[in-house]
This record gives structure tokens, C-alpha cells and sequence, in this order.
């Protein structure tokens, strides 16, 4: 399926779509709500078959964060990016996927420790990386710490 | 008699019980923590502690120039730091769409196959170490010094490289490189079947790998195992193949796939795959292209607004750079995606029902570099 082919099935599927132009990928920014719906229908719909998730990350913006999907067909061959937009930054929480593709359970766990983004759903959210009793998510834009990191 | 022992037999409970496998366990190879759930000598459940070495180069990397960040790469995957440092490179490339010359494309592929070859043939020496051989890492040292001897006379340094920078390489190669590299096939062409002789016909070896840690090809693709791993499980991920770069596009070699997903797949994907790399150099090494080894770029790289994503073909899968800029000199976000990171996460579902001997085979056969794992 070509960009334009994928576009308009992810417009159908999600009305509020929106689309960042002259990226690698085809890039389709969705609210964080319907996350698991639409990774559900772009893994098991034919015309699609998204089987491999091999990226996912988090993102910290002023105003707002993202979860972003790198999704890849290994049957028809194409791929496109999904970033899922979390309005809160006081208590992000979004829907796990690793139910759909099961890399997802570390890697969501990774998020969660670095971003402090919950996954609903998820089966052992602990932090991966960094102590249980580690205050802070350390890669958002706003975390301070005197000892480690040096100010520039 | 016989039925009241067996009587007394059922009513014995089983009882499963925690086992801490590491951090300083000889075959985890690094700080890597396992808790295992174990019911005799089964295997339950395996639970991977990460962390020990974690350094947030993530975090670092968005207050580094593109520059510094190239040498924070190869502290992650020691073992492939040289295709880690082009993914870095490639990626910025990308960005500032420049053209890089054929000579360091060419450059770039040969050093590439040189650091696989020596990166299996650590994974080789350690692996029959981890099963009981010593000879192996022996001789897998052997013919891994050749490489390192050549690094080091091309750039300076024998594990960090850092050989390449934004735009091509940092030095030309030295006037004794074709010649050495040429030696090196040669030379290792003739010991390269040693090596099938001494473990892989080896009947113990085989008892101890074949159809143990078995994984679909489903899974493979589901749990994101890629490399020499994935391609043992019959799951066509060969980066060089799907989006090549570099000098990949002009050189013939095939992908290596097996369907039996067990760790002796995997063991043979990656001794196929030298043969492989040995290809490629040799279609090569005797055609570099005269030209520059690098174009001048700017002293402060300021990539575009965007987003970029470059993968390579590491050792031990793929690697992925996925930089956000916002058209400042440092990142707005980079993330690694490091195949060692979701190479593990497949090793709960390949050991359950396993002994604790078989473990050892199966993360030898994934061949997991912790510093890649915990970033």
C-alpha cells in the first residue's frame, strides 16, 4: 500500500487524524484514546498487516507528549509512524499495545521509566532501567538533577 | 511395593522457588541480572534486572553536538562500534542532504564487514566457552587480533573506533590496508572451516543446541528479534537486503535464513553470515574508488527541522537512530533503538521449560553486549 492508500485508511479509521508532510515515513499524529483500536486494525486488516513494531518511544513537548509507534509490514513490505498525543503531562496515561506486538512489554516499560507515561493494561509496569525508589523521569524536558547533570 | 511408592511420590509437593542468575555471572557476559523461577531444574520463568550500566546516553545526547554524539555510540555496542558511528553519521547525512563520496561509502562497508567478522568471532571464541570448550576463545582471539591490528593502524584505536565523522571518515586508510585486509581473507578463509570442525560438528555441541530455545518465526517478528537471531527463526530482517546504504547496493551476497529458530539456527546463521562478510570485502577491497574520504561540513551541524530515522545492520540486528530535531545544534530527542534490547525481551518465551545449562546456550546463541542493552 502506497502513503496516499495508507492515509486515507487511516482517515477512515480515525477522522481526527492528522499528518505530518515531507517526513520519511508517513507520519499520522492520533489522540492518545484511540491507540489501541487502530493498532489492532492496521496489525490484522489484510490490507495492511503491520506485524513488526520495530521503534517505540516517547516524547516530551512544553505543552503535551507523545508515544511514537515505528511500524513496519514484513508481508507487503511498507511502513508508517504513529505518534499518539497525550495532552496531560501531569498524569499521562495511554493504552498499552503489548497485547498487539509483544516487543511493545519492554519497551513501554522503558517509557514509563524514562517518561513517567502509564500504560493502561499492561501486564508489569516497573520501572526497567532505574530503582524502584528513583524520584523523577529523567528524560523530560524539565528534570533537574544537581549531582549528575551539569547545566549548560 | 511399587504402588505405595509411587503413592508417596505424588504426594511429594513441588515447589517453585527464585534463583538469582548474575550480575556477575560469567555468561551473561556483562552486568545482566536474571531471576529465575524454577521448579527442580525447570524453568518457569526468567525475569531480566536491567540497569546496572545504565548511563543515559539518551539523555546526554540532547545536549551534545552530532559530533559528540557519534562517540557516545560506540560505548554501546563496543563490539559493532563502527556501524553504530555510521548509523549516527548516515542519519545526520540524511539530514543535511549531503552527497558523500563513493570512496567512503566503499570505506565505510569494508570496515563494516571487518567489525562483524570480528564481533562473531568473539560471539564464537565466548559461546564455546560458555558450553565448555575452551580452545574456542582461543581461537577466535587469534583471528580477531588480525582485525583489531588492522583498526588500530587505520585509525588509531583497537575497540572505540570512531572512525567515522558526519560527511566520510576521519583519517584516509592507512597505505597498508588493502594489503593487511587482503591477508587477513586469506588467512581466514583457510581457518574459517577449523571452525566447523571443532564445534559445530562437534556431537555434544549439537546435543546441547539443537531444539532447544525454540522460536517461531511469529514470534520473532513479533517480539522484534532481528539479526543472525531473527534470521535463524526464518524472519527475513537483514537491513543490508530491505533498505540498503552504503555500498550495500553494489555488492552480491546473500541473506542467510534458517527455519529452525533453535539456538543451533542461530549458531549457523552467524558462521554462514562470515562467509558472507568475507564476500563482500573481497568484492571490494580491491576496488576502492580514488576521490576524497571526506566533504567538509560545517564545524556546528544544525540539522533541519524534522524528523529523521536511519537504520543499520549491526552484528546483532537492527539498529535504529531516530533523531527529532528542532534546527538547534544538539537534538530535540534521539532515541537508539538497540536490537540487544528487544533480543532479550524474546528470552523468557524461548527458555520456559528449559534446564538452567540450556539458558546458558540459548543467550549465548543471542548473543546479548549489555552496554547495548542498557544504553
Amino acid at each position: 500500500m502506497d502513503n496516499e492508500k495508507l492515509k486515507d485508511f487511516i482517515l477512515k479509521q480515525i477522522p481526527a487524524a492528522d499528518f505530518e508532510e515531507n517526513a520519511q515515513y508517513l507520519l499520522a499524529i492520533v489522540p492518545a484514546s484511540h491507540i489501541h483500536s487502530i493498532s489492532l486494525e492496521l496489525k490484522n486488516n489484510p490490507e495492511t498487516r503491520f506485524d513488526y513494531l520495530f521503534c517505540l518511544t516517547g516524547v516530551d513537548y512544553p505543552d503535551h507528549m507523545q508515544v511514537i509507534y515505528h511500524l513496519k509490514s514484513t508481508e507487503l513490505n511498507h511502513y508508517t509512524v504513529i505518534k499518539a498525543r497525550i495532552d496531560s503531562r501531569e498524569k499521562p496515561e495511554i493504552d498499552t499495545v503489548c497485547d498487539i506486538w509483544h516487543t511493545a512489554e519492554f519497551h513501554e516499560r522503558e517509557v514509563y521509566d524514562l517518561f513517567g507515561i502509564v500504560f493502561r493494561n499492561h501486564p508489569d509496569l516497573r520501572r526497567i532501567f532505574l530503582d524502584e525508589e528513583w524520584v523523577g523521569y529523567p528524560l523530560r524536558k524539565d528534570y533537574k538533577d544537581p549531582y549528575n547533570m551539569i547545566e549548560y | 511395593m511399587k504402588e505405595i511408592e509411587e503413592q508417596e511420590i505424588q504426594e511429594l509437593e513441588s515447589q517453585e522457588y527464585f534463583i538469582n542468575m548474575g550480575p556477575q555471572h560469567p555468561s551473561t557476559h556483562g552486568v545482566l541480572r536474571l531471576v529465575l523461577s524454577l521448579d527442580g531444574e525447570i524453568i518457569r520463568k526468567v525475569e531480566p534486572h536491567l540497569g546496572y550500566i545504565h548511563r543515559s546516553i539518551e539523555k546526554m545526547c540532547e545536549h551534545d553536538s552530532y559530533q559528540q554524539i557519534i562517540h557516545l555510540t560506540d560505548r554501546m555496542d563496543y563490539l559493532s562500534c563502527h556501524m553504530l558511528n555510521e548509523a549516527v553519521c548516515l542519519g545526520v547525512e540524511n539530514g543535511l542532504e549531503v552527497e558523500i563520496p563513493e570512496r567512503v561509502k566503499v570505506i565505510r562497508t569494508i570496515i563494516s564487514e571487518l567489525t562483524r567478522l570480528s564481533s562473531h568471532q568473539l560471539w564464537w571464541g565466548v559461546m564455546g566457552m560458555d558450553l565448555g570448550a575452551i580452545t574456542t576463545f582461543l581461537y577466535g582471539f587469534r583471528d580477531r587480533e588480525m582485525i583489531t591490528d588492522i583498526f588500530e593502524e587505520t585509525c588509531g584505536a583497537r575497540l572505540t573506533m570512531s572512525y567515522n565523522i558526519p560527511g566520510g571518515l576521519m583519517f584516509d586508510i592507512h597505505p597498508n590496508f588493502q594489503k593487511r585486509t587482503k591477508d587477513f581473507i586469506v588467512h581466514f578463509k583457510k581457518k574459517l572451516p577449523e571452525y566447523d570442525k571443532l564445534l559445530s560438528d562437534n556431537v555434544i555441541f549439537r546435543e546441547r543446541t539443537r531444539g532447544i530455545g525454540v522460536l517461531s518465526k511469529e514470534d520473532a517478528i513479533s517480539y522484534g528479534v532481528t539479526g543472525p537471531s531473527g534470521r535463524g527463526s526464518g524472519f527475513s530482517c537483514d537491513v543490508r537486503k530491505h533498505n540498503p546504504y552504503s555500498a550495500y547496493p553494489k555488492v552480491e551476497f546473500r541473506e542467510i535464513l534458517r527455519e529452525e529458530g533453535d539456538c543451533f539456527a542461530r549458531y549457523k546463521c552467524r558462521i554462514d553470515e562470515m562467509w558472507e562478510s568475507l564476500n563482500i570485502i573481497d568484492q571490494l577491497i580491491d576496488n576502492i574508488p580514488e576521490g576524497d574520504y571526506k566533504v567538509q561540513t560545517r564545524t556546528v551541524i544544525k540539522l533541519p527541522k524534522g524528523e529523521f530515522y536511519q537504520k543499520v545492520e549491526t552484528a546483532r540486528g537492527e539498529f535504529g537512530v531516530y533523531i527529532i530535531s528542532d534546527g538547534m545544534k544538539s537534538p530535540y530527542r534521539l532515541k537508539f533503538r538497540s536490537p540487544g534490547f528487544s533480543n532479550l525481551s524474546a528470552l523468557d518465551k524461548m527458555s520456559r521449560g528449559c534446564k538452567i545449562a540450556d539458558l546458558v546456550a540459548i543467550m549465548s546463541t543471542l548473543d546479548l553486549v549489555i552496554p547495548d542493552i542498557d544504553r
